[in-house]
C-alpha cells in the first residue's frame, strides 16, 4: 500500500508506530453505553480483529473512526489525525467497508467504483485504471456494466470491498465483512481479505464470528459491553485465558450448574458450551482433580465464551 | 475545521464536484422520465389556465392572458422539480439506500454533500424552468435581451428549493411526513405567488405575506425581464431570492447533520 500522505503515530510505549490509537472512548445514546471507555492501538501492517458479540460496540467504534459518530469522551488518533477535528484528511487515507451495504446499486457496477474513485480525489487519469483494478480484485470485470442491483450478495459484498480500495489507502476498516453470507460467499471474502493482508495493508476487521478472527487477524482485540477486555495473537489469548489444553465435561443441566458452582468456589476457570461444561487450562491441572471429560486443545472461542459470557450462535 | 455548527470552510470544491458528479450519473440513466415530467407538467399547466381562463380574462396589466401566466409558470415549474427532488430523492438516499452514509466515510462532508446536491437539482429545474417561456413564445410573446437573465434567475430559485426540500427530508422519517408539507407550504407557496392571477385583488394581509414568499419575487423578476425591467425593485427580488436560498442551504446543513452523525 502507498504511503504518501501517512503520518506515523508512535504508540505510548514509543516503539510500535501505530496506525489507530483510542484512549478511553465513551459513546453514549441516550441511556446506551454503545462504547465505554475504549482503548485501543492497532500497530501499522496488521490485520487487526476487533471479535466481541452482538451490541459490544464495534459498529459504533467503526464510526467514530469515520467521524460519522462523535465520542463523548476520550480521544482518538488515525494515521496521525486527530478526531473528529481532522476526520475529513484521514478519511482521504482510509477505505470502509460498513456492516450494512450502502451501495449505490441503481448504478452500472463501473459508476459505482467511478464515482468513489471521484470522491476519494483519485487524479481523473488514473480513474480508469483504478477503476480497471478493482473490478479486477473483486472478479467483477464481466459484470461492469450492469447494474450493481443485479448482482448476487456476495458479489455485492465483493463489490463494497473493492470500492473501498479504490484509492489504496493506508487504512482499511471493515465492519463484519462476512456477516449474512453464506459459507462459499465467505471464503471468497476472506481470500480476499488475506489477499490485503499480503500486500501489508492495516486492516480493522470487526466480526463476531471467531473462527474469522482466528483465521485472518494477526491480533484480536475481544470486546464486550463497550471495552476491551483482552488482547493479543490468538494464539496468545488462547495461552493467556484457556491454556493449552480444555476438557469439555458433559452431564445434565443440573450437574452442570452443580460443577460449575463448584468449579467457581475452588477458583476453577470455566466456561458454558452448550450441553456441556469446559475445564480451561487443563494442561496444568496438577493437583487440581478436575472431573473426566473429553481432553482437546483451546481454541479461541473457548477464551471468547469465558470472557464475555456469550454463547456462540 | 470543527464537527458541528454549520461552515463554508469546510467545503472543498473537489468534494463538491464529486457528489454533483455522482448526480449526474444518475441523472444520465433517468434523464428521460425526469425530463418529461418536469416539462410536461408546467406545459399542461399553461395550455389549461391560458386557454381556460384566458376566455374569461383576455388582459391582465395589459399583458395579454397566456403571456401572463407563461411567465408565471417558468417560477412554478422550479418550485417543483426543485422542491420534490430535494424531498423525495434525499429521504430516499438516506433512509433506503443509505448513499450518505457512504459518502461520508469518504472524504465529505455533510455541507459538501448538500452543496452539490442542491446546486445540481437547482440548477436542473431551473433549466426545466425555461420550458413554459419558449411554450409562451408561440403565443406571442416577444423575446428580449433581458430574457437571457431568466437561466439565471430561475437557477438561483431552484437552489433554494432544492434546499427548502433537502431541509424536509432531513426532518421527515418517512415519505408519508410528507403529505403535511405539501399541503401546508407547497400548495400555498404555489397559490399565493402570482403566477395564475395578480396579487393586488387579494385582501391586504396575504398581499403582506406572499411578500415573504420566495417565489412571488421569482415571478416578479421572470416578468420584468419579460416586460420591463424595475432595476430598484428587482435587486430587492434578486437579494430576497439569495437570502432564501443561504437560509434554506444553512437549515438543510445543519438538519441533515443532526440525522447523519451521532
Ligand atoms: N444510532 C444508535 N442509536 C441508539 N443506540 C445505538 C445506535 N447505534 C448503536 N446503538 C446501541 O449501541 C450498542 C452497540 O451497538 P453496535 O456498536 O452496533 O454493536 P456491534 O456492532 O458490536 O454489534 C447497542 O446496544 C446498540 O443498540
Ligand atoms: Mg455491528
Amino acid at each position: 500500500m502507498s504511503s504518501h500522505g501517512f503520518n506515523p503515530i508512535r504508540s505510548e510505549e514509543g516503539h510500535d508506530v501505530v496506525a489507530i490509537s483510542l484512549r478511553g472512548v465513551v459513546k453514549r445514546f441516550s441511556s446506551v453505553v454503545a462504547v465505554d471507555g475504549l482503548d485501543l492501538d492497532v500497530p501499522v501492517g496488521t490485520c487487526f480483529g476487533l471479535l466481541g458479540p452482538n451490541g459490544a460496540g464495534k459498529s459504533t467504534t467503526m464510526r467514530m473512526l469515520t467521524g460519522q459518530a462523535i465520542a463523548d469522551a476520550g480521544s482518538l488518533e488515525v494515521l496521525g489525525f486527530r478526531l473528529p477535528e481532522q476526520s475529513k484528511p484521514a478519511r482521504l487515507r482510509m477505505g470502509v467497508c460498513p456492516q450494512e451495504s450502502n451501495l449505490d446499486v441503481d448504478l452500472r457496477v463501473r459508476d459505482v467504483l467511478d464515482t468513489f474513485a471521484r470522491l476519494y480525489r483519485v487524479p481523473s487519469a488514473r480513474r480508469p485504471v483504478a477503476v480497471d483494478q478493482a473490478l479486477a480484485l473483486a472478479r467483477l470485470t464481466d459484470r461492469a456494466r450492469d447494474r450493481a442491483v443485479t448482482l448476487s450478495g456476495g458479489m455485492q459484498r465483493r463489490l463494497l470491498i473493492a470500492r473501498a480500495l479504490i484509492h489504496d489507502p493506508d487504512l482499511v476498516l471493515l465492519d463484519e465483512p462476512t456477516v449474512g453470507l453464506d459459507p462459499q460467499v465467505r471464503q471468497q471474502i476472506w481470500s480476499l481479505i488475506l489477499a490485503l493482508r499480503e500486500r501489508g495493508a492495516t486492516v480493522l476487521m470487526s466480526t463476531h464470528y471467531i473462527e474469522e478472527a482466528e483465521r485472518l487477524a494477526d491480533r484480536v482485540a475481544i470486546m464486550s459491553k463497550g471495552r476491551v477486555v483482552a488482547e493479543g495473537s490468538p494464539a496468545e489469548l488462547i495461552a493467556e485465558y484457556a491454556g493449552r489444553e480444555v476438557i469439555d465435561v458433559e452431564g445434565s443441566q443440573t450437574q452442570l450448574t452443580d460443577l460449575r458452582s463448584r468449579a467457581d468456589a475452588a477458583g476453577i476457570l470455566t466456561r458454558p458450551s452448550g450441553p456441556s461444561l469446559t475445564y480451561l487450562h487443563a494442561d496444568q491441572d496438577g493437583d487440581r482433580r478436575l472431573p473426566a471429560g473429553r481432553r482437546r486443545v483451546a481454541t479461541l472461542e473457548d477464551v471468547f465464551v469465558a470472557l464475555t459470557g456469550e454463547y456462540v450462535e | 475545521m470543527t464537527s458541528t455548527g454549520v461552515s463554508l470552510r469546510r467545503i472543498e470544491p473537489a468534494g463538491v464536484l464529486a457528489v454533483a458528479a455522482r448526480e449526474w450519473t444518475v441523472f444520465c440513466y433517468f434523464w428521460r422520465n425526469q425530463t418529461f415530467a418536469a416539462v410536461v407538467e408546467p406545459i399542461v399547466n399553461l395550455l389549461a389556465f391560458g386557454f381556460g381562463f384566458g376566455a374569461l380574462v383576455s388582459k391582465i396589466a395589459g399583458i395579454p392572458y397566456i403571456q401572463f401566466v407563461g411567465t408565471g409558470v417558468v417560477a412554478t415549474s422550479v418550485l417543483f422539480s426543485a422542491v420534490f427532488s430535494g424531498m423525495f430523492d434525499s429521504l430516499y438516499k438516506r433512509r433506503y439506500q443509505r448513499i450518505y452514509d457512504a459518502l461520508l466515510a469518504a472524504p465529505v462532508d455533510v455541507e459538501e454533500i448538500v452543496t452539490g446536491e442542491v446546486l445540481f437539482l437547482g440548477t436542473r429545474a431551473g433549466i426545466y424552468g425555461i420550458a413554459p417561456l419558449i411554450v409562451a413564445f408561440f403565443f406571442g410573446l416577444t423575446p428580449t435581451p433581458a430574457m437571457l437573465l431568466v437561466p439565471f434567475i430561475s437557477i438561483l430559485t431552484g437552489i433554494g428549493f432544492a434546499a427548502f426540500g433537502m431541509l424536509f427530508a432531513a426532518l421527515a422519517s418517512r415519505f408519508d411526513d410528507f403529505n403535511y408539507v405539501i399541503s401546508g407550504l407547497i400548495t400555498p407557496l404555489f397559490l399565493l405567488a402570482g403566477a395564475f392571477f395578480p396579487l393586488n385583488q387579494l385582501p391586504e394581509w396575504l398581499r403582506v405575506a406572499a411578500q415573504l414568499n420566495p417565489l412571488y419575487h421569482c415571478i416578479e423578476l421572470v416578468r420584468h425581464c419579460a416586460f420591463g425591467l424595475q432595476p430598484g425593485a428587482d435587486l430587492i427580488h434578486l437579494g430576497a431570492l439569495a437570502v432564501f436560498a443561504l437560509l434554506a442551504w444553512a437549515a438543510a446543513v445543519w438538519r441533515t447533520r443532526a440525522r447523519l452523525i451521532d
